[in-house]
């Protein structure tokens, strides 16, 4: 929660996102690449531990906080040259890494201060161990949070359907791997709190159930009230014990549900309406509001409600007949924002609404853009498009509009990001 | 007819052999007033099975014909049953253009009343995968509710969704999102023996 407050807070003070465009008039680019404004930082080279520097300087590179510097220079050793790294390559923030005995010890300099900030040592499996990449994520993220008191997202993976099956991905591009068996079609996905299990539909004939999948296990679960009819885009409270959905009836409409995943019981309708469909709902990362679709006024938009389904309303302001319609939205982990797409001339693009400003940003342009999902750092965010000719997974840096490209086996749909995963 | 000749030619042989051979006195010898009888009688019966098995065959021939021209018909039925509606751009109304096609539905419903019908509703692939579910089950319950108000009980039909996960056409343009914007009907039991309305 601490993290998550200092996030917010830096959200709050940092967003040029918040500043411009009206929701009507959204439709220019509002950010733009600025690497002038970031602290340097500089991976020191070294003998040893070459595995988990490489890691660990791409992990940085890739959280967008620092203007990353190529030294060139191979490893001396003895003491840092403070001196030299600040005054040759402008850097703020060296980062050395030595091997120790059954791990590596990581300290962050201070260059101007010219002296050693942070110093811990991380325990480490061996490089070829299943466990040592995500371990080495996870220093990146500590090294993060000692240069700029923010936390990173490298220790996180995405879940996406590729085909008619839920891969998983670490945030890098590394071990891309299928996690629901063949012969069985799924759908959309969400990542349950403790990033050990997933839900997603089971599709089949037109009809498909919500099971939960224990991906260490390799064991799945139908959630309860989710046999009959069509169930789809399911998304975990964030305490972990409701799972919301929405439910294609026999009468045509379709609604929000949740069912109690910890006891196994109680389905509850939390949409009522029969001649709109509600869907793809979200919740709050404090758990007492949810963003959800509905076409209640005609196009699809995005709504909001308290979790027990009172207080329905408007919450990504829209001119009838103007506006494109919205869908997909998802909550950031600071509570801040509601990432979601919308059609700007009949071609998705990903937005940002500030809950509480009700303003929105477009954040992308170039070609088709849909399905977003928060990284844990509530800065960047994952989405689906098809600017290379095919549907592949990106990732924007909302601060400062930096893009790259998630690299899957195959056609990606429908990505969802986990949390921060622990050891 | 031809077996008709061929008896004709034989009789007159045996009249001809008969007339110009000596009279063997072990054999009884034909007189010439009763052989005409016999074989005129012959000959009637001959034409008479004829005549009973052409009109039995005219018989089979038409029985072949009605049944060929039946199960046309029960083709024709099925291919209405069956046949796609399309829909417009992010809507599930029916189309005025295909309430034709969903009232013909009706009436082969009402004549076949054993006939259960599956309805599955799909789009293309614009708008967010998860609301097209949403949509294509929207559009599968519309042509439902269609058939409903004509008097079809409810019970007899289904409605299921691919929303975008089954397009009939590739490609992203407006053709090919239109052939994929579609409800289908599927006969799940009773399609056996179809009859026409009346």
């Amino acid at each position: 929660m601490r993290r998550l407050a200092i996030a917010a807070a830096l959200l709050a003070v940092a967003a040029p996102l918040a500043a411009q465009d009206r929701a009507q008039d959204a439709i220019r680019i509002g950010i733009t690449y600025r690497p002038g404004t970031r602290p340097g930082l500089v991976v020191l080279p070294g003998s040893g531990a070459d595995s988990a520097r490489a890691i660990v300087k791409r992990d940085l590179d890739y959280s967008d906080r620092f203007q990353m510097i190529e030294t060139g220079t191979s490893a001396a050793g003895g003491p840092v040259n403070y001196e030299y790294y600040r005054t040759q390559f402008a850097a703020d923030h060296a980062v050395e890494i030595v091997s120790a005995s059954g791990g590596v010890v990581v300290r962050l300099h201070d260059l101007a201060a010219r002296r050693v900030r942070n110093q811990q040592t991380f325990p480490l499996p061996a490089p070829e161990a299943a466990g040592f990449r995500m371990a080495v994520h996870r220093i990146s993220d500590e090294v993060t949070r000692w240069a700029d008191g923010t936390p990173g997202y490298a220790a996180s993976r995405l879940i996406y359907l590729s085909g008619d099956r839920i891969h998983r991905v670490d945030n890098d591009g590394a071990d891309d791997t299928a996690v629901t068996p063949g012969g069985e079609k799924a759908l959309s996905s969400a990542w349950a709190p403790d990033g050990r299990r997933i839900a997603y539909t089971r599709f089949s004939a037109g009809r498909g159930s919500i099971a939960i999948r224990d991906l260490s296990a390799g064991s799945a679960e139908t959630v309860h009230g989710t046999d009959a009819d069509l169930n789809f885009s399911p998304a975990f409270s964030p305490d972990g014990r409701t799972l919301a959905f929405a439910r294609a009836e026999e009468s045509g409409a379709t609604n929000i549900f949740t069912s109690n995943v910890a006891s196994r019981c109680c389905l509850q309708r939390l949409t009522v309406r029969g001649f709109a469909d509600n869907l793809s709902p979200t919740y709050s990362p404090d758990g007492r509001r949810i963003a959800y679709v509905s076409s209640r006024a005609g196009p699809p938009q995005i709504y909001v409600m308290s979790a027990d389904g009172t207080d329905q309303e408007v919450l990504a302001s829209f001119d009838y007949g103007a506006t494109g319609p919205s869908f997909a939205p998802e909550w950031s982990p600071d509570g801040a924002s509601v990432v979601f797409h919308r059609e700007v001339s009949r071609s998705p693009q990903i937005f940002i609404l500030d809950v509480a400003s009700g303003r929105v940003k477009q954040l992308t342009s170039v070609g088709r853009n849909e399905d977003a999902t928060w990284a844990p750092d509530g800065r960047h965010v994952a989405f689906i498009s098809d600017r290379t000719g095919r549907r592949q997974v990106w990732i924007v840096d909302t601060e400062t509009g930096r893009v790259r490209q998630l690299n899957t086996a195959g056609a990606a749909r429908l990505p969802s990001w986990s949390r921060l995963l622990g050891g | 007819m031809r077996t008709h000749s061929l008896l004709s030619l034989v009789a007159v042989v045996l009249v001809t052999a008969a007339c110009g051979s000596t009279p063997d006195p072990e054999q009884p010898v034909p007189q010439a007033g009763v052989d005409s009888a016999a074989m005129r009688a012959r000959q009637d019966s001959i034409d008479a099975e004829n005549r009973r098995r052409a009109e039995e065959e005219a018989r089979r021939a038409e029985a072949d014909r009605l049944a060929r021209e039946a199960a046309a018909r029960a083709g024709q039925v099925r291919t209405d049953l069956t046949s796609v509606i399309h829909f417009d751009y992010n809507v599930a109304d029916i189309r005025s253009d295909d309430r034709a096609n969903l009232d013909r539905k009706a009436a082969i419903l009402q004549a076949n009343p054993s006939v259960r019908l599956r309805i599955s509703g799909h789009a293309d692939e614009r708008g967010s995968d998860e609301y097209n579910l949403a949509l294509g089950n929207r559009r599968a319950a519309a042509a439902k509710m269609y058939l409903t108000n004509k008097g079809i009980d409810g019970s007899r039909i289904d409605v299921i969704s691919f929303g975008e996960e089954r397009p009939v056409a590739a490609g992203a343009d407006e053709s090919a999102f239109a052939q994929n914007r579609r409800d289908e009907f599927e006969v799940t039991s009773g399609g056996d023996t179809l009859v026409a309305p009346q």
